[in-house]
């Protein structure tokens, strides 16, 4: 694409398409694979298409065998490819789980360094559809415990391109947790999108009142928030956290400077979560910023339920993001 | 011993391979007494046969995934018994910088992919090489070493269907050693012919005697030469483990007697007594394996006693990689 073009209007789905598009074509190395990648078109249609692009070989359909083919997906990286494996979702990963611990994640460091693992691993997260709690659940703060593993959580079009490339780039593996409700989410991806950085948090929205750290399908709803807050007088700053594993504390640290409150914003639940990991080391390297507790907002700690008004009291909404932004402003001194 | 005789270099090279794997767990046995080697130790002593008939068949750019008694393996391989030894004693001349020791040895320069402890974990990963081979139209084979414990584990099932499904070349060797630690076949298989189970996913298979070297080098080059036409192939390998399951095994799920009955077939006596029956190797063959196998094992241990240790300030290195490729 050329710099000067304007911005293309799209879903996220096209965006992480373009993404998987553009890194095989870029690269005979790259290939896709996973359970109905190909012919079916992709569980949520990211991959439709690219089969008649790309070939059977390029665009792999795998049987139901989440460890065989992660586990080769590893292998292939091994042997000098640079596999895409797609997993359904999140919650079927853990039949791959010791192949992304056990092995993608220790190989390196077990072989004293000789053996790379350049695998990226992309699988949906997330409830909010109705799916159950067997297809609904958000593991990626599970993943960000394991040393060795990158963990992405594009929430907006440039990420869901962009960094599928940097993580193609990397030597390690990565893993990309696309929310599967942000796939229908519209947008611009502009003209010059490419690569992006895998090691920052982005701050998506300025404020000075109170920082909202949060990712994934949580970002929409926190920045629909803070809109609604400034409204209200209550100015929020959105921090994208874009990558749990390894945390940006830098971006993280000067955002509790500026507003000396903070309230997390996260899908998974809270007990041992990604947002008690935050919330510990704003404890440890920003205590004396602090005016008020650390807040957290997550998912109920329940296997997400199917009846709507269940799981949309389970998961953090616009309301329980304001209303948690309210209680931590108003308690103020 | 049924098969053509081998030449007097090449008799001797299979004695020597196995000699070396032989003598070098011994002094490992010894090592690890005087708590010079820790951890898991798993000993392929009396299974010699197996990874020395299949790996002198192999070619420098084929892989080998194998599991935590891959001493043998590793050997066979052409890794050096210093970089072995020192990865045991937790050295940074190890193969590994002592962050693997015995069950994770790893050799980049050999394709040796490891060392890997998790049951059946190492066959998607062969796969996996052998698929990546496979597209940048290389003519290498991957041969992954498991025991008949594995097959239990779906991670067989799931890779026999996707090795025959893509056409891999990917040789499965089955060490059935009998025993799952302490678990014969017979308690966790309903079918115990392990070799036909390839039967079910298409892969091509065999059954050949584990403890005669010269019957496992003939079904290995007929295996490879269907794996390097691209066909998966699954070898079952009837052998048996001399020692204990590990250096903590209390051995009370077999007797003496059935051990003793084993050994009488010896690996390294069964081919040495034929070879020299049949003029092909002499006693001072023999000697002279003897003598350089045990400098080797000495060597070995000098250049692992010599070894230094990692600086503990670099304890969080190789969790991600220093350089990124351009
Ligand atoms: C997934 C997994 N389950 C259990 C173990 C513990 N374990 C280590 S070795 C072993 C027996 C494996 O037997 P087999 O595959 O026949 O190989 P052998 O040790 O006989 O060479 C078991 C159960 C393990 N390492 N990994």
């Amino acid at each position: 694409m050329n710099a000067t073009d304007p911005p293309k209007k799209m879903t996220y789905r096209d965006a992480v398409r373009e993404g998987i598009r553009s890194a095989m074509q870029n690269d005979p190395r790259v290939f896709l694979m996973g359970e109905d990648v190909g012919h079916y078109g992709g569980c949520f249609a990211v991959s439709r298409g690219l089969l008649a692009e790309f070939g059977e070989d390029r665009i792999r359909d795998t049987p139901l065998a989440e460890s065989a083919f992660v586990g080769a997906g590893i292998g292939a990286a091994l042997g000098g490819m640079r596999p895409i494996v797609e997993i359904m979702t999140c919650n079927f990963s853990l039949l791959a789980l010791d192949q992304i611990m056990n092995t993608a994640a220790s190989l390196l460091h077990m072989s004293g360094g000789q053996f790379n693992v350049p695998i990226v691993i992309r699988m949906a997260t997330g409830g909010g559809k109705q799916l159950g709690a067997q297809h609904s659940h958000s593991l990626e703060g599970w993943y960000a415990h394991i040393p060795g593993l990158k963990v992405l959580t594009p929430a907006t079009l440039e990420d869901g391109y962009g960094m599928l490339a940097s993580a193609l780039a990397d030597p390690d593996p990565v893993l990309i947790f696309e929310n599967q409700t942000l796939y229908i989410m519209e947008g611009e991806l502009p003209a010059n999108a490419g690569p992006v950085d895998i090691s920052s948090a982005k701050v998506r929205r300025e404020g000075k009142d109170v920082s909202i750290l949060t990712y994934g399908a949580s970002l929409p709803k926190s920045l629909e928030a803070a809109a609604k807050l400034a409204e209200q007088g209550i100015h929020a700053e959105v921090v994208d956290l874009r990558v749990l594993r390894p945390l940006d504390d830098a971006t993280i640290m000067s955002s509790v400077a500026k507003t000396h409150r903070v309230l997390i914003v996260d899908e998974g639940w809270r007990s041992g979560g990604i947002s008690a990991e935050i919330s510990a080391r704003i404890q440890e390297q920003a205590f004396f910023e602090l005016d008020r507790p650390v807040q957290r907002l997550c998912s109920a700690e329940v296997p997400i339920p199917y009846a709507k008004h269940l799981e949309q009291a389970a998961l953090p909404q616009v309301e329980s993001i304001i209303a948690a932004v309210q209680n931590l402003v108003r308690s103020h001194g | 011993m049924s098969t053509a005789l081998p030449d007097h270099d090449q008799a001797r090279r299979l004695l020597w391979q196995m000699v070396r794997i032989r003598r070098f767990e011994e002094k490992c046995v010894e090592m690890y007494s005087a708590q010079k080697i820790r951890g898991f130790m798993h000993l392929y002593i009396g299974e010699e046969a197996v990874a020395t008939g299949i790996i002198e068949q192999l070619r420098p750019e084929d892989a080998i995934v194998a599991t935590y008694r891959e001493h043998g393996q590793a050997l066979v391989r052409g890794m050096s018994a210093g970089s072995i030894m020192a990865e045991m004693y937790g050295k940074q001349e190890g193969c590994a910088r002592g962050r693997g020791g015995s069950m994770h040895l790893f050799d980049a320069k050999t394709r040796f992919c490891g060392g890997n402890a998790i049951v059946g974990g190492g066959l998607p990963l062969a796969i996996g090489l052998a698929l990546a081979d496979k597209m940048q139209n290389r003519k290498a084979v991957t041969a992954c070493f498991f025991g008949e414990g594995a097959v239990a584990e779906g991670e067989f099932h799931e890779s026999m269907n996707l090795a025959a499904l893509w056409k891999l070349p990917v040789l499965f060797v089955c060490e059935n050693n009998l025993y799952a630690m302490g678990t014969a076949l017979r308690y966790t298989e309903s079918k115990t012919e392990i070799a036909k189970k390839g039967d079910a996913y298409n892969v091509a298979n065999a059954v050949v005697d584990g403890m005669d070297v010269l019957a496992v080098s003939e079904a290995a080059r007929k295996a490879i030469a269907t794996t390097r036409e691209g066909q998966p192939f699954l070898l079952e390998c009837r052998t048996y483990r001399f020692r204990a399951h590990s250096m903590f095994d209390a051995e009370l799920y077999r007797s003496k007697d059935e051990v003793a009955e084993w050994k009488k077939r010896d690996p390294i006596t069964l081919f040495f007594d034929a070879m020299k029956a049949a003029n092909v190797l002499s006693d001072a063959d023999y000697a002279a394996v003897e003598a350089e196998v045990a400098k080797e094992v000495d060597d070995s241990v000098a250049f692992a006693e010599a070894g230094t240790w990692e600086p503990v300030e670099d304890l969080t290195r190789f969790v991600y990689s220093e350089v990124t490729p351009s």
